[in-house]
């Protein structure tokens, strides 16, 4: 690398500490200043960020939209509801290795269906292969607790067990923990998109001849992206699980998946950053549209509608405008 | 003999309706490649309205037969919506990715879904006067509903009427001609955007009518047009999206698969038909009756 590109290369690493850092702290101190309901909200909002990061592997970089991404959240949901009541499992870390396995074996499954497909058929192959776990676990519901799903007690972390303030042992030390597997599939998926493989999806999604004439696996690297993706969503999934205390059909459906969606074009999926932006903002739109009327859905309808008409490339594209804007005007 | 009979018919009268949502979302597909992800609220749409009509009707203390007039109600307040719709709210997107338009039906889905509880509430609409007015017939010994006879002659109906529309009129010409292909269409004088209102008033009207002639038979619920949605999904991945012909030959096949599920194997039922999709796609990608290089 020659002398100038070292530099431009310095100069990109500090403006990404320049904004890491600072997120980083703030996310350290949140359970310190704010209350545990709102440290509870942000955990759920960190837990959708896993998810919709693994989403928009597919959907940002490899040009691919997944309608199906329940399957795997509500896959690795149900994977620790499974092991708790018929392994006896306790232990978060299983049950994290756990979803990873059964997420990659339905990620692959389903992968293997759907890459022959791009475009409108890929969203609906996914929508329509999500949709049968969901009624599996509608229909069998002795094994799976039907529409009232199954318990998930909180678990232990790192060999420490909870303490009996569930709320409180939840609003902290499960805060850190989800913290933490938070920053490492943050890095993780950092260095897949920059990685060959990463900038090979990208090639894909900007021009699938080309990249097939310079000698890409268009199918095999979709398909790994594929499992990829699913697994960072079971992941979340599997977080997801002790935090509601219960595995329900609810992140099953295909409902679900379009909420996935949403999250991430409401951040932004042209940015790295803007999935999990979405989703923190998503966590907390709903959860107060929720709270102030029944009618919650037609309320994210309007505002999924409006974003779509008018901010297309999400909060962050629309940051990044206003950020050129100023600089043009200085 | 009889208990087979009811079976045959049972399956036919799930066809039909699925014939009129699934058609309705494979013609709107095929002519503007848009898949209307609110396609099954205005299904649920033409039943809420239907079984309201009826309601109001009947608290009037109108006659029996006039009920029935009243059934396509809910057919004509889905066409009107359909219609609203396409000039407000999808016109703007036809430029754009399609993953843009996928989202805006989403977001559709997501505020007709409230809206119809907004405007019904919660609690279910029914309008079995009309179901129970018709009384029953004996078939081979065994009794049936009279009405869910006339499902089915208005399921056969609709896909004549819509074969005859599509193939055998000037309009019919000028839908598969924007269909095939939309440029050369505009080029020789096709205004496509009135054919592209045409044709989603054409689907919605096709989804309500579904839901208007089977709220007597069954409730008008909340959530039945995403259930819907999701089995229209499944005729138009066998069938081949975008394909009318596809349609009905997908909704036959879904129609005598759950009937036979809900009998034979009940819990997998669903799988079942999504395996047959899977399977489908895997031998024809395009479905049964597909374009290729869809």
């Amino acid at each position: 690398m020659n002398a100038s590109g070292a530099v431009a290369q310095t100069a990109a690493t500090w403006r990404i500490l320049a904004w890491v850092v600072p997120a980083a702290l703030l996310l350290l101190v949140a359970p310190l200043v704010i209350d545990p309901f709102q440290t509870l909200t942000l955990t759920y909002g960190l837990i959708a960020a896993i998810g919709a990061l693994g989403f928009n592997l597919l959907l940002g970089y490899t040009g691919l939209l997944s309608f199906g991404h329940s399957a795997f959240f509500g896959g690795g949901a149900y994977t620790v509801a499974f092991m708790v009541k018929y392994l006896k499992i306790a232990s978060m870390e299983l049950f994290l290795a756990g979803s990873v396995l059964a997420s990659a074996i339905i990620s692959a499954l389903f992968g293997f269906v759907c890459v022959r497909y791009t475009r409108i058929f890929f969203g609906i192959l996914t929508l329509a292969l999500s949709q049968v776990l969901w009624s599996l676990a509608f229909k069998f519901f002795w094994v799976t607790g039907g529409t009232d799903g199954l318990r998930v007690p909180t678990p232990t972390l790192v060999g420490m067990a909870p303490t009996n303030d569930k709320m409180d042992f939840l609003a902290h030390q499960y805060y850190y923990y989800v913290l933490a597997v938070f920053a490492l599939c943050v890095f993780l998926m950092w260095v897949i998109v920059h990685s060959p493989f990463g900038k090979a999806l990208q090639a894909i999604r900007d021009n699938e001849t080309r990249a097939e004439f310079i000698g890409i696996r268009i199918r095999r690297y979709r398909l790994i992206a594929f499992v990829i993706s699913g697994i960072f969503t079971g992941v979340a999934g599997a977080l997801w699980a002790p935090l509601n205390g219960l595995a329900s059909p609810d992140v099953l459906v295909w409902t679900f998946s379009g909420e996935i969606v949403f999250m991430t074009v409401l951040g932004g999926f042209r940015t790295f950053v803007g999935p999990i932006v979405g989703a923190i903002a998503f966590t907390y739109l709903k959860t107060y549209a929720v709270g102030f009327t029944v009618y919650w859905q037609l309320l994210l309808g309007t505002v999924l509608v409006v974003l779509v008409l008018a901010l297309p490339t999400g909060i962050m594209g629309a940051i990044e405008r206003l950020a050129s804007k100023m600089r043009k005007a200085r | 003999m009889g208990v087979f009979a009811i079976h045959i018919l049972n399956a036919l009268l799930y066809s039909s309706v699925l014939f009129l949502i699934a058609g309705g979302l494979s013609l709107i597909y095929g002519v503007m490649r848009i898949l209307n992800l609110a396609h099954g609220n205005l299904y649920a749409l033409g039943a809420f309205v239907t079984a309201w009509a009826i309601g109001l009707a009947l608290g009037a203390g109108v006659p029996n037969f006039v009920l029935f007039l009243l059934l396509p109600a809910g057919a004509i307040a889905a066409a009107v919506a359909g219609a609203v719709i396409e000039r407000t709210l999808l016109r703007p997107f036809y430029k754009r990715p399609e993953e843009y338009q996928l989202l805006m039906t989403f977001g559709l889905l997501m505020i007709l879904e409230d809206l119809i509880r907004l405007v019904w509430g919660p609690n279910p609409l029914s309008a079995t006067s009309v179901y129970a007015s018709l009384g029953s017939i004996s078939i081979a010994g065994d009794r049936y509903p009279t009405y869910n006879l006339v499902i089915i002659a208005v399921g056969i109906v609709a896909a004549v009427f819509l074969w005859a529309f599509i193939y055998r009129t000037r309009f019919g010409v000028f839908l598969r001609a924007t269909s095939q292909d939309k440029r050369m269409a505009s080029a020789l004088g096709v205004n496509v955007n009135r054919i592209y209102i045409q044709a989603f008033t054409l689907g919605c009207f096709m989804a309500g009518l579904g839901g208007a002639i089977v709220v007597p038979s069954q409730s008008a619920v909340l959530g039945m047009g995403v259930d819907a949605l999701v089995l229209a999904f499944i005729v138009v991945v066998i069938g081949g999206l975008g394909s009318l012909e596809g349609a009905l030959a997908g909704a036959l096949i879904v129609g005598v698969v759950r009937e036979a599920g809900i009998t034979l194997f009940p819990e997998i039922e669903l799988a079942v038909l999504y395996l047959i999709a899977a399977v489908v796609l895997l031998v024809r990608p395009a479905g049964l009756f597909g374009r290729a290089g869809t």
